[in-house]
């Protein structure tokens, strides 16, 4: 730094007189090509004409042997070299005994040039490494994101065979361990589409090093594993021979989740040490997702078996009844809650179809578990005969006795029987319970009148029951207060509230008993703008409507609910004698 | 008084057997709707063209009669339900073994049109592919939920109505960020499914046969980054979602202000208003949202049509665009969207 400032003086005071008086000092042949020989870089002198080689110094001749003064640049045992004075290039890249070799031409004068020689061997293989560095990075990260996209175990096994033979493998074989003697197993070949199946566990040990890794020991190297013992049901027949097999476990949860085979084809063909450890640091990840789904699918199975009662029930239709269930879970993930709807079928001593819906405390599985109690306590009384009122005082009875504070339920229970002319009878008791509304063929909308107190609070119940008779059309909504209590409107913070309820059952005169029930649902999920907060049961009971005589071929005229609209709307073909 | 006998027209060709099956439906003739496929089917039409050319066309035409006021919308929920059952009768009818992968089908959250896919699900059904029809209004965590437990190859989502297309975007974007590709269907898609492609789904089909086809050939697609498509709207969509309720009651009390009819109307009434004038800016928000200034065009065009087939005049509609664009002030892009619907009115 110091003795930078005086030499720039100096330059500025001694440049004048230096270019109006040069001074030309000859130096010695001799000097020269010393100079040359101890520079780092590799010189060759060559004539324009003739591409004589006339000098070659000494890093040159140490890069490459065989280069010598006096021979012809187009036959040097350098053949970019050659190459590239043959056809005039200026530069030019070439391997020669391993190394890397660049070359650049630069004219001397009119009669000369050379070449100037630089050995580029770390420079490629650094970037070459970096290259592969970052794509195994790339390919890692994608890996990653792919891999925990999906908790179900077959998208695992198939996002892992997907991956494998982009980055890894003209084939990749995913083998899960084996269950009741029987293994698993997911393939793909590049090109081709995925294919899977499962095999006898005696027949792993076919496959060398897959026992190994399915039992959790090291991977086996690749180089320890004959390619040529790969059983032929292995890969597709029309693989080929097979060049090159790597066995890597897949980890999993303290036990192996399974085991990744990757194949390569030809004779050359190898995997390298890099390549294996790429290989365990992708199984790690794919043995992680593919454990975590088996995990989530075992949970998922669990919780279907025990869930499968809680879940509503597929309804009896029996005859002259149509029955409609509509249950809608708050927590949708889980489809289970504290609403709850159930129908008892005829018993040998009574014809009556018993429907039942109500509301325990709560929401989620802690409800659900106990409309479940519920639900199975009713049922049991429903087969020693009890009625509504009945079975609401047992019900009460048993859920003061079994020893929980603060479980309470509502509900309405109602026998549904035919009578005559096609009349459908309900008698319905309520326990607590918003009473149940009927729509009458005429639009019309009443409360069913039947009170009484909640289930499992007080030990002396009153229950007040009420039957109606609904005539072919009519229908009678259970419900819970879910649905009046759902918050929308244009505040968003309203209640839909039962006169609302009642316009949009009024709505649904002479509508199919599933198309009502629908569109109540619509309704209230248009008012809450989606997104549900609570739990929300319907169950619906109507008296078919008579069906149409045209069916009989008596060709008798038939009453349409819709008469005065088809007469309007569809004058143009409708009327067939 | 009309009259039906057993010996309608029989050909799928024949001109009135359109209109003999429509009015089936509109009837509410559950037994002849059936009877009618099922004579079909017996004389060998195939199950797809029932579906297609009978069933969906029939619903095509039952909603533009509701739409001009000619089927009361009672009417129109039954005919649905009866195309229903006659639908079931077909699908009861078709035994396919699965060849092929497994598809789930739902309706966006909020969506009840469920007819079209439910034919889509038997179309697909027959074409080999195992399906699961997750109906009508299927919140998005149930469907993230289900694709977890199944692993479905594809999910194909139904969006009729453009206000839904955020919910329909979170839907999209969580199926793909689940590995699962999503082909989108539906007019609420827009134009050639145009907002489709905006939301991010991999795929869109016009028709059943159209998605049959497309999910036929080359799937599922490489999924790219779910992410790159994840966040749409603007700043002007959070005000119009987040201000809706003062937006519309706002509109309300200057209503009744101005229009003593408006101050003395019913429960129901009121209701009513206050969804028509919700869905003002659940339209212009949604158009906010895609971008696409063709969806509040397009609902106000569409909404003059339905009023009018029911004698209202295009001015009350306009009364109803100015009650919220006198309230929106630094929402440039929405009142260029207002003024022109105000245009559109004219």
């Amino acid at each position: 730094m110091t003795s930078h400032v005086p030499v720039q003086t100096g330059e500025r005071a001694i440049d004048p007189p230096a270019r109006t008086a040069p001074t030309v000092v000859a130096a010695p042949p001799g000097l020269l090509r010393a100079l040359l020989d101890a520079a780092p870089e590799a010189v060759l002198l060559c004539t324009a004409a003739e591409h004589t080689i006339l000098l070659v110094n000494a890093a040159a001749r140490e890069l490459v042997p065989g280069l010598d003064a006096g021979a012809s640049a187009l036959a040097t045992p350098l053949g970019g070299l050659a190459r590239a004075v043959a056809e005039g290039q200026d530069a030019f890249t070439d391997e020669y005994d391993g190394r890397q070799l660049h070359g650049r031409r630069r004219p001397l004068d009119d009669h000369h040039y050379a070449w100037y020689l630089r050995d580029r061997t770390e420079e490629v293989t650094r970037t070459a490494a970096m290259d592969a560095e970052r794509a195994r990075t790339a390919f890692l990260a994608e890996a990653g994101r792919r891999l925990s996209a999906s908790l179900h175990q077959r998208r695992c096994l198939r996002t892992t065979v997907d991956l494998a033979v982009a980055q890894m493998a003209d084939a990749a074989v995913v083998v899960l361990p084996a269950s009741r003697r029987q293994s698993e197993w997911m393939r793909l070949v590049t090109g081709g589409a995925v294919e899977e199946g499962s095999l006898r566990e005696s027949m792993l040990a076919e496959v060398p090093g897959l026992v190994e890794a399915l039992g959790g020991f090291p991977p086996v190297p690749s180089r320890w594993l004959d390619a040529s013992q790969v059983p032929g049901w292995l890969l597709p027949a029309d693989f080929g021979p097979v060049g090159a097999l790597l066995v890597t476990p897949l980890p999993g949860n303290a036990e192996p989740a399974g085991a990744l085979v990757l194949a390569r084809r030809g004779e050359h063909a190898g995997f390298t040490p890099d390549d294996e450890l790429l290989a365990r640091i992708f199984a790690a990840r794919a043995g992680a997702a593919i454990s975590a789904a088996a995990l989530y699918r075992d949970q998922v199975d669990t919780a279907a078996v025990l869930q499968a009662d809680l879940l509503p029930p597929d309804l009896p239709q029996p005859d002259g009844v149509e029955l409609i269930g509509s249950y809608q879970a708050a927590r949708d993930g889980l489809r289970i809650g504290g609403d709850f709807y159930d129908v008892f079928g005829p018993t040998a001593q009574n014809d009556d179809t018993v429907v039942v819906l109500g509301d325990v405390c709560g929401t989620g599985p802690e409800a659900a578990v106990l409309t479940g109690k519920v639900r199975q306590t009713l049922r049991a009384l429903r087969l020693v005969e009890a009625g509504p009122v009945q079975m609401l005082e047992v019900l009460n009875q048993a859920l003061l006795q079994s020893g929980r504070r603060h479980r309470f339920v509502t509900l309405v229970v109602g026998a549904v029987g035919r009578t005559d002319h096609g009349r459908v009878r309900l008698t319905l008791a309520s326990g607590g319970h918003p009473p149940p509304l009927v729509l009458r063929a005429d639009g019309t909308v009443e409360e069913v009148p039947t009170s009484g107190t909640l289930i499992g609070v007080v030990s002396q119940t009153v229950v007040q029951p009420a039957t109606v008779e609904l005539a072919p059309g009519e229908l009678c909504l259970l419900y819970s207060d879910g649905l009046t209590e759902a918050r929308g409107g244009p505040s968003g913070t309203e209640h839909y509230g039962e006169h609302r309820l009642r316009d949009a059952l009024s709505s649904c005169q002479s509508m199919p008993g599933a198309a009502a029930v629908e569109r109540v649902r619509q309704l209230v999920s248009d008012w809450v703008h989606g997104g549900m907060r609570d739990d929300i049961a319907m169950l619906a009971v109507r008296a078919p409507a008579r069906t149409p005589l045209s069916l009989r071929g008596g060709g008798a005229p038939i009453g349409s609910p819709f008469a005065i609209d088809a007469r309007r709307a569809d004058r143009r073909q409708r009327a067939r004698p | 008084m009309t009259v039906f006998t057993t010996t309608g027209p029989r050909s799928l060709d024949d001109p009135d057997f359109a209109d003999h099956f429509l009015g089936l439906v509109g009837d509410g003739d559950e037994y002849g709707a059936v009877e009618a496929v099922t004579e079909l089917l017996d004389d060998g039409v195939p199950p797809q063209r029932i579906m297609v050319d009978l069933i969906g066309r029939t619903q095509g035409r039952v909603g533009e009669l509701w739409a001009a006021n000619e089927w009361s919308i009672a009417r129109e929920h039954a005919a649905t339900a009866i195309s229903e059952r006659a639908l079931a009768a077909v699908a009861a009818r078709i035994h396919v073994r699965p060849t092929r992968g497994r598809v789930t089908i739902a309706c966006v959250d909020g969506e009840w049109h469920a007819l079209p896919v439910r034919i889509l699900a038997e179309m697909l059904r027959l074409d080999g592919w195992r399906v699961d029809f997750l109906g009508a209004s299927v919140p998005g965590p149930h469907l993230v939920t289900h694709l977890h437990q199944t692993g479905p190859d594809a999910v194909a989502l139904s969006c009729m109505i453009p206000t839904r297309l955020p919910r329909a975007h979170a839907a999209v974007t969580a199926c793909r960020s689940a590995g699962v590709p999503v082909i989108a269907g539906g007019r609420g898609f827009g134009p050639g499914g145009r907002y489709a492609q905006k939301l991010g789904a991999d795929a869109w089909a016009g028709t059943a046969q159209d998605a049959v086809e497309r999910l036929a050939r080359d799937w599922p697609p490489p999924i790219d980054d779910p992410y790159a498509t994840a966040y749409l709207g603007d700043d002007e969509y959070t005000y119009l979602v987040r201000e809706r309720a003062t937006l519309v009651g706002t509109a309300l009390r200057r209503l009744s202000a101005a229009y003593p009819d408006v101050a003395r109307y019913d429960q129901r009434q009121r209701d009513a208003t206050a969804e028509d004038i919700g869905h003002i800016v659940d339209f212009l928000a949604a158009a906010r949202y895609v971008g696409e200034p063709a969806i509040f065009g397009d609902f106000v065009d569409w909404t003059r049509a339905v009023l009018q087939a029911r004698g209202v005049p295009p001015p009350a509609l306009a009364v109803g665009l100015r009650l919220i664009r006198e309230q929106l002030t630094d929402l440039p892009q929405a009142l260029r969207l207002l003024d022109d619907g105000l245009n559109r009115l004219r």
